[in-house]
């Protein structure tokens, strides 16, 4: 297949041949991760900088990894590091990364839109590792990798979307994502932590976890945002957890055989129970190195696509 | 009669083709093309154009003091001569704040300097000090000064007991207070509506309950008080259906809205273009129908442009961190008159949106065209295409989510107390 995009901005813009083109091609960097030497000389010469305005060491990490087992540089810059602190725009620094010459940029920000942004700006790709509320394609691209591992068929699953709705950029690439696949999808939160306008989805949405999990046959916990209760959006953590913490229970209503996902980091005990996190059909751990397969699967399609 | 001193011939006012004989600055008589006498000081054949009184503004920010790299006063007055505007209100959130005589003077001054015989400036002063909405603005003396309105335009006073308090001071002036009308507890300047497109970019959004809430509240104001009130920039079908309920009920509410809400909706900001990102937001197709209907019935009685310069450099940034605000004056006219020949607006209702309505609620000069008005008037050509672009704009900012599209219609000559200024 001939990769088309210059950018991976939000999985919206795949088509679904484009996201099982991505994970067969994270299928065979996967396997270059089991070697002894996890290294081939794929992406040589090229140069990947890692622009990380808001801090991230998981998605960092996993990133630095991909680019350097394909033997691309990377380069970090931080927020801190860059000018951005220091009351410089993001169309400076844009304009100050492009005179660099760079391959791609990996860019996580904490604004909706700041992907796009810099893409537009920028004849160098850009993969979005985050922006803001708006889309996390690379972390949708794994979760749906780590469960094509598990199922090669998407057909006739349903998978639920737990927690905080309303500011995850993780529950709207993967609905999107798991909408193309032909998944059902299910968000479960409390209704503070709904987005205003859910109902226009093309989801199922629920307010009890107990009804929510009825038959699934998988939970994606989301990382509650501590701070959410400052917010005045929820009452406390101890009732949050009361009502929304995955626990051994709510596993016992899901499909036989359901897995559990979870973009850490884990507030266990909070959005997930501790016996859940670490049972066997958890796929937290197998979703970090899906990461670094993935991500090795969207540089090299960026990085070796032939300009048309 | 005595004799005219300028006659514009051959000119088109509503269908018909006529002759304007002007006197002194004020209109003589309208006569049909052809009936005018021969023996005038100066003549303009207008060639068949259209003949429209010139346009009030009654929501303009101008930036000067203070933000002088958006807009000053030079420059707003030339979009505004250019764009067709006679008359001008400028809201008080400059720095300082317009909340002291001295800043009115300073503001009358610089316009007469910069524009002798141009757009007329009616400074609108600042409903509270500072526009922090804690005491009282010195209103007597501001009125006193120049000030046409008072308004906290930008930032809502938040307590309702203070803004009784600001009608009731307003009114020993005999000026009447324009609220910005969003509850400053449900999503302030947000830039977005709340609904699927915010849902969807994952950005922070308001309600259109935010603006309707204070609508009711400043009705119920006004009927409990007695007193008028004009709402700004009324965006959406929620307040267009409370203000509908105040006029039925003899409250003496005025409202206006822009050219941006009868014709941009919030899919707009699909990519994030910060230049559609404006206060109140772009709000859902309903809405702009709901709000283009009633400003053909009359429950809006005006238009206003809500001009908000912004630099480029300001605007060129993640969506979050751009202001709010959309330039107006130099396409405000394009825009409305695009919904004349769209037969989406009446012309009558046209000419009430931009003249006569803002002039009686302020007290501001206006043409009817009837002997005696003063001559403020546009030869307009109604089907001249032009594609806005940065060069095309009189304004200092460009920001204009219309960048690279064509509007119709120009104004060809402007005359201002039958001076030709454009
Ligand atoms: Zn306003």
């Amino acid at each position: 297949m001939q990769w088309r995009h210059k950018d991976l901005l939000d999985i919206s813009q795949l088509s679904r041949d484009e996201v099982l083109h991505v994970f067969e091609t994270a299928q065979y960097f996967r396997e270059i991760n089991e070697r002894p030497v996890k290294k081939v000389p794929t992406l040589k010469g090229k140069s990947v900088v890692l622009f990380f305005a808001e801090p991230s060491t998981r998605t960092k990490t996993s990133f630095d990894m991909a680019g350097k087992r394909l033997s691309a540089d990377t380069f970090s810059l931080s927020k801190s590091m860059s000018s951005l602190q220091k009351g410089e725009t993001l169309k400076d620094t844009a304009l100050t990364l492009q005179a660099m010459n760079p391959d791609a940029i990996v860019l996580r920000h904490s604004v909706s839109g700041a992907a796009k942004f810099l893409a537009d700006r920028l004849h160098c790709g850009v993969l979005n590792a985050g922006d803001g509320r708006h889309a996390h394609p690379t972390q949708a691209l794994l979760d749906g990798y780590t469960l094509w591992e598990q199922w090669k068929d998407f057909a006739g699953k349903t998978v639920l979307i737990l927690g905080d709705i309303a500011h995850s950029r993780v529950a709207r690439s993967n609905l999107i994502m798991l909408n193309m696949l032909g998944v059902k999808v299910r968000f479960c939160a409390p209704r503070t932590l709904l987005p205003p306008a859910v109902r226009s989805w093309p989801c199922e949405v629920y307010t009890s976890l107990d009804e929510a999990v009825r038959g699934v046959d998988a939970v994606m916990c989301l990382r509650l945002q501590l701070e959410r209760q400052q917010d005045g959006l929820l009452p406390d953590l101890r009732e949050y957890s009361r009502l929304y913490c995955l626990s051994p229970r709510h596993m016992e209503l899901a499909a036989p055989d359901a897995r559990v996902l979870h973009p850490g980091p884990m507030n266990r005990g909070l959005e997930i129970s501790s016996v859940i996190a670490d049972a066997p059909r958890s796929l937290v751990l197998d979703q970090v190195a899906s990461g670094v397969a993935v991500r090795m699967a969207l540089l090299f399609l960026i990085l070796t696509r032939k300009e048309a | 009669m005595s004799s005219p001193d300028l006659i514009v011939k051959n000119a088109r006012l509503r269908g018909e083709s006529v002759d304007l004989l002007v006197k002194d600055g004020k209109v003589l008589e309208v006569v049909p093309a052809g009936k005018a006498p021969k023996d005038a000081g100066e003549t303009v054949d207008a060639g068949g154009l259209s003949l429209l009184p010139s346009l009030t503004d009654v929501h303009t920010h101008l930036r000067e003091p203070g933000y002088e790299w958006k807009e000053d006063i030079a420059t707003g007055l030339a979009a505004a001569a250019f764009g067709g505007f006679g008359n001008i209100m400028c809201m008080a959130n400059t720095d300082p704040v317009n909340d002291k005589a001295g800043v009115t003077e300073m503001l009358l001054d610089k316009a007469a300097t910069a524009w002798p015989d141009g757009p007329r400036l009616f400074p609108v002063g600042a409903l509270t000090v500072d526009l922090k909405g804690e005491a009282l603005a010195p209103m007597g003396e501001l009125a006193d000064a120049g000030c046409a309105a008072f308004s906290n335009d930008g930032v809502p006073v938040k307590s309702s007991a203070l803004f009784r308090r600001a009608m009731e001071y307003a009114s020993d002036f005999g000026k009447v207070v324009i609220d910005h009308c969003e509850d400053p507890y449900l999503g302030v300047a947000a830039g977005a509506n709340e609904g699927e497109i915010s849902g969807r970019l994952g950005i922070p959004a308001q309600p259109d309950a935010a603006e309707a809430i204070q609508v009711a509240r400043d009705i119920l104001l006004a009927e409990y008080l007695g007193l008028p009130i004009h709402l700004a920039h009324i965006s959406c079908k929620k307040s267009v259906e409370l203000i509908a309920w105040a006029k039925q009920r003899g409250v003496d509410v005025t409202a206006e809205t822009c050219p941006h809400y009868l014709t941009l909706t919030e899919n707009e900001l699909a990519d994030y273009d910060t230049n559609a990102k404006v206060n109140p937001p772009l709000r859902t197709e309903a809405d702009r129908r709901a709000v283009l209907e009633a400003l053909e019935s009359g429950v809006i009685d005006m238009l206003a442009t809500d001009h908000a310069p912004h630099a480029a450099h300001e605007k060129e940034v993640e969506f979050d961190f751009a202001p709010c605000g959309i330039t107006g004056l130099d396409t405000a006219l394009s825009v409305t008159w695009g919904l004349v020949s769209k037969g989406a607006l009446s012309e009558d209702a046209f000419v009430r949106a931009w003249t006569t309505a803002p002039c009686e609620r302020f007290g501001l000069p206006v043409n009817r065209f009837q002997p005696g008005d003063p001559a403020d008037f546009l030869l307009f050509d109604p089907v001249e295409e032009w594609t806005v672009t940065p060069e095309s704009l009189r304004s200092k900012s460009k920001n204009t989510p219309l960048l690279g599209r064509p509007l119709r219609g120009r104004v060809v000559r402007h005359f201002l107390a039958g001076k030709n200024i454009v």
